[in-house]
């Protein structure tokens, strides 16, 4: 899907979906793939659609997952598509168990053992989330946590804005 | 007696019944809160909501999270065995305070199992606004399941109650959906009940965007009940609010007082209440109740002003609309449910079908068997309108056409229309200050019972 003006569709199988090489033109064909997704208990969704329309202003083509995305199908997702980054997004307060679990999850596949993986969101059930769950989040294997902060957006964009190419990001 | 007898009964005093949206892991905290909902000052009825894991049937997640005292966003009640649900409902839940099971589930039936064990009768849901909205079963496959849950319900009535469902048709994503599908959807799930047997029931409506439509659309959602469900023992809930809520604890309260209002003014028996905390995360016990007797003294001071309400709704809606009659709410919505129930005799399979043909479409719902054609807009009047009505049965000129260009910008501000509006008169005087999360307080203090 690119980047269009019209409301974003989802992916939910990965049979039809349309795939970033097939609908960007040959001088395009660099354009890079962000897979945008909820976690498996998490059923809201206007956070997906927000931040997958902001994620292809930045010039990427994104794969929405859609919401309560179970671990084996987000994984076999970022297997097949390689990804250039991997946006997590949960606000329904089990973000932080469901995204501990799944990151562990995908960085056992050799080829996602590079790929770029943020969370953020609502992650927990009391508000803000303590540093030490923040720095078990990362120690799992995520590259990023953007907490439920007002900054959250702006961080995240000049994280996105900055991803290193695919071959420095070791897709190729 | 049956829920809506227990509500109407507790609403003949004090105009309006109140309900949380309450639940927490532990049964300690869980029993408290019912407590303090029964305890406070106003006509309450108690919620035990579910946590997301068990929505979803994932008990190995709420077995972990119990193991190593992470928290869940609700109370697992597929979990816990039936005698700790009966030993936290002991001596409160009653005719004078039914508790009802909130889950948000497409596979209802273990839910179900488990309240009928633990002696309640009361849920809510449905096949289709627990489907669409809340992940991504196949619609078929939420029907088929949402039968099965009826059954399972109505095993109840070997115990001596009267099963009730209410229909979370008047929700779906919460925001930007237009109230003719919020009632139609909301009428045809009370009937599906009714079809599996249910007599209880109740149909619900989330405030939205503008008063007067919404007015318009809980007698809309009256007037359809009265056709279609004659015979049923049907209310009304009114759900403060669903979409992004407001971050100031003054925007909150305006917001809640204004729910309270639709809710009076339209003769709705219950609303479901917002918290200050609702922006930020789950409310504790105490500020459930402080919104709890918030609302009850609003309703109190409002419930005079009911009889005169039909002039004032009148008066209000201008010239042209005739709002207790749904005006052009009813309109929409009776096209709807038509078009629908024309589908099949059966109501399951006519729902499955109005999907697929996309008869119903949900603006922005990304579930896969949603046609995904719709969309809808903040007019310059604050009434929620079509901007395409993609295949829905609707007369031509219904939607105010051309797709506009969406951006994230524009998304986010007209997810925030409501937030904002509520958030202004706060933030204009102090907008640092007032911005900060709520002090969720001591966590020692929260369980404490009142
Ligand atoms: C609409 C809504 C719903 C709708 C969702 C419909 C849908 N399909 O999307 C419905 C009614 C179905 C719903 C259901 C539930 N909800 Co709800 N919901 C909301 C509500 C009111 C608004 C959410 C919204 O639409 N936001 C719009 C988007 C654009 O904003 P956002 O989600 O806040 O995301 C922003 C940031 O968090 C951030 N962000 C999010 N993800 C990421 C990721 C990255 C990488 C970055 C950088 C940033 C980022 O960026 C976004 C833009 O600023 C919020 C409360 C609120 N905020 O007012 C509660 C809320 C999120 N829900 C909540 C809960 C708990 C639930 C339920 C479990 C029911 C319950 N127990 O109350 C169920 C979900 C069941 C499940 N299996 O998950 C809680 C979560 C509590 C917590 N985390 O502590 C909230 C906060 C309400 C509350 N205070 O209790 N909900």
């Amino acid at each position: 899907m690119t980047g269009s003006g019209s409301l974003p569709t989802p992916h939910p199988d990965p049979a039809d979906a349309v795939g970033p090489v097939g609908t960007a033109g040959p001088a395009e064909a660099v354009r890079r793939t962000v897979i945008v997704s909820g976690v498996a208990s998490d059923s809201h969704t206007w956070n997906l659609i927000y931040l997958q329309m902001l994620v292809e202003e930045l010039g990427y083509d994104v794969v929405n997952l859609g919401a309560c995305v179970p671990d084996d199908l987000l994984v076999r997702e970022c297997q097949a598509r390689r990804p250039d980054l991997v946006v997590l997004s949960s606000v329904n307060g089990h973000g932080y168990q469901d995204g501990l679990r799944v990151v562990e999850k995908l960085r056992a596949i050799p080829a996602l053992g590079e790929t770029p993986i943020v969370i953020g969101g609502k992650l927990g059930v009391r508000g803000a989330e303590s540093q030490e769950r923040v720095g078990r989040l990362l120690a799992a294997g995520f590259d990023a946590v953007f907490d439920d902060r007002a900054d959250a957006v702006v961080a995240f964009r000049g994280f996105a804005a900055v991803l290193p190419g695919r071959a420095v990001g070791g897709l190729l | 007696m049956g829920f809506s007898d227990a509500v109407r009964r507790l609403g003949s005093g004090a105009g309006l019944v109140v309900q949380p949206r309450m639940g927490f892991e532990d049964p300690a905290r869980m029993r408290a809160g019912l407590a303090a909902t029964r305890a406070a000052a106003a006509a309450t009825v108690g919620t035990l909501t579910v946590d997301s894991f068990t929505r979803l049937g994932d008990l190995e997640s709420v077995r972990n999270a119990l193991a190593e005292g992470t928290e869940l966003n609700g109370y697992p009640i597929a979990s816990h065995p039936a005698e700790t649900t009966r030993a936290i409902l002991d001596g409160l839940a009653s005719d004078d305070f039914p508790v009802q099971v909130r889950h948000g589930s497409a596979q209802p039936q273990p839910i179900f199992q488990a309240l009928v064990a633990a002696g309640l009768h009361a849920s809510e849901g449905g096949p289709v606004s627990y489907c669409l909205p809340y992940g991504r079963t196949p619609l078929d496959e939420s029907v088929r399941n949402w039968r099965a849950g009826c059954h399972e319900l109505l095993r109840a009535q070997d115990l001596g109650a009267e099963p009730h469902l209410e229909s979370f048709g008047g929700c779906l994503l919460g925001q930007l959906c237009p109230p003719s599908l919020l009632v139609a959807v909301s009428v045809l799930e009370a009937m599906f009940f009714h079809g599996e047997g249910i007599r209880s029931l109740s149909v619900s409506y989330a405030q939205q965007t503008n008063m007067a439509q919404d007015r318009e659309a809980v007698h809309a959602l009256r007037r359809l009940c009265a056709e279609l469900l004659p015979d049923a023992d049907c209310h009304i809930v009114v759900y403060t609010y669903m979409g992004l809520y407001p971050r100031t604890p003054g925007g909150a309260r305006r917001l809640l007082a204004r729910a309270v209002e639709l809710a009076v003014d339209t003769g709705a028996e219950r609303l479901i209440v917002k918290t200050e905390a609702e922006a930020y995360r789950i409310p504790t016990v105490e500020e459930n109740v402080a919104a709890l007797e918030f609302a009850g003294a609003v309703a109190r001071s409002l419930t005079d002003r009911r009889d005169g309400a039909a002039l004032a709704t009148h008066l209000e809606a201008g010239p042209g609309t005739r709002a207790t009659d749904g005006g052009e709410v009813y309109a929409e919505a009776a096209q709807l449910v038509h078009a629908v129930l024309d589908c099949d005799a059966d109501l399951g399979r006519a729902l499955s079908a109005a999907f697929k043909r996309g008869l119903l479409d949900v603006p922005y719902c990304l579930h896969p068997d949603n046609a995904g054609r719709t969309r809808s807009f903040i007019d310059t009047d604050g009434r929620l309108r079509w901007a395409d009505t993609g295949d829905l049965p609707l007369p031509p000129g219904t939607a105010a056409g051309g797709r506009r260009s969406v951006t994230s910008a524009a998304l986010m501000s007209a997810l925030s229309y409501v937030r904002d509006a509520y958030d202004r008169p706060d933030l204009a005087s102090e907008p640092a200050l007032r911005l900060a999360e709520p002090d969720p307080g001591p966590p020692t203090l929260e369980g404490a019972p009142r």
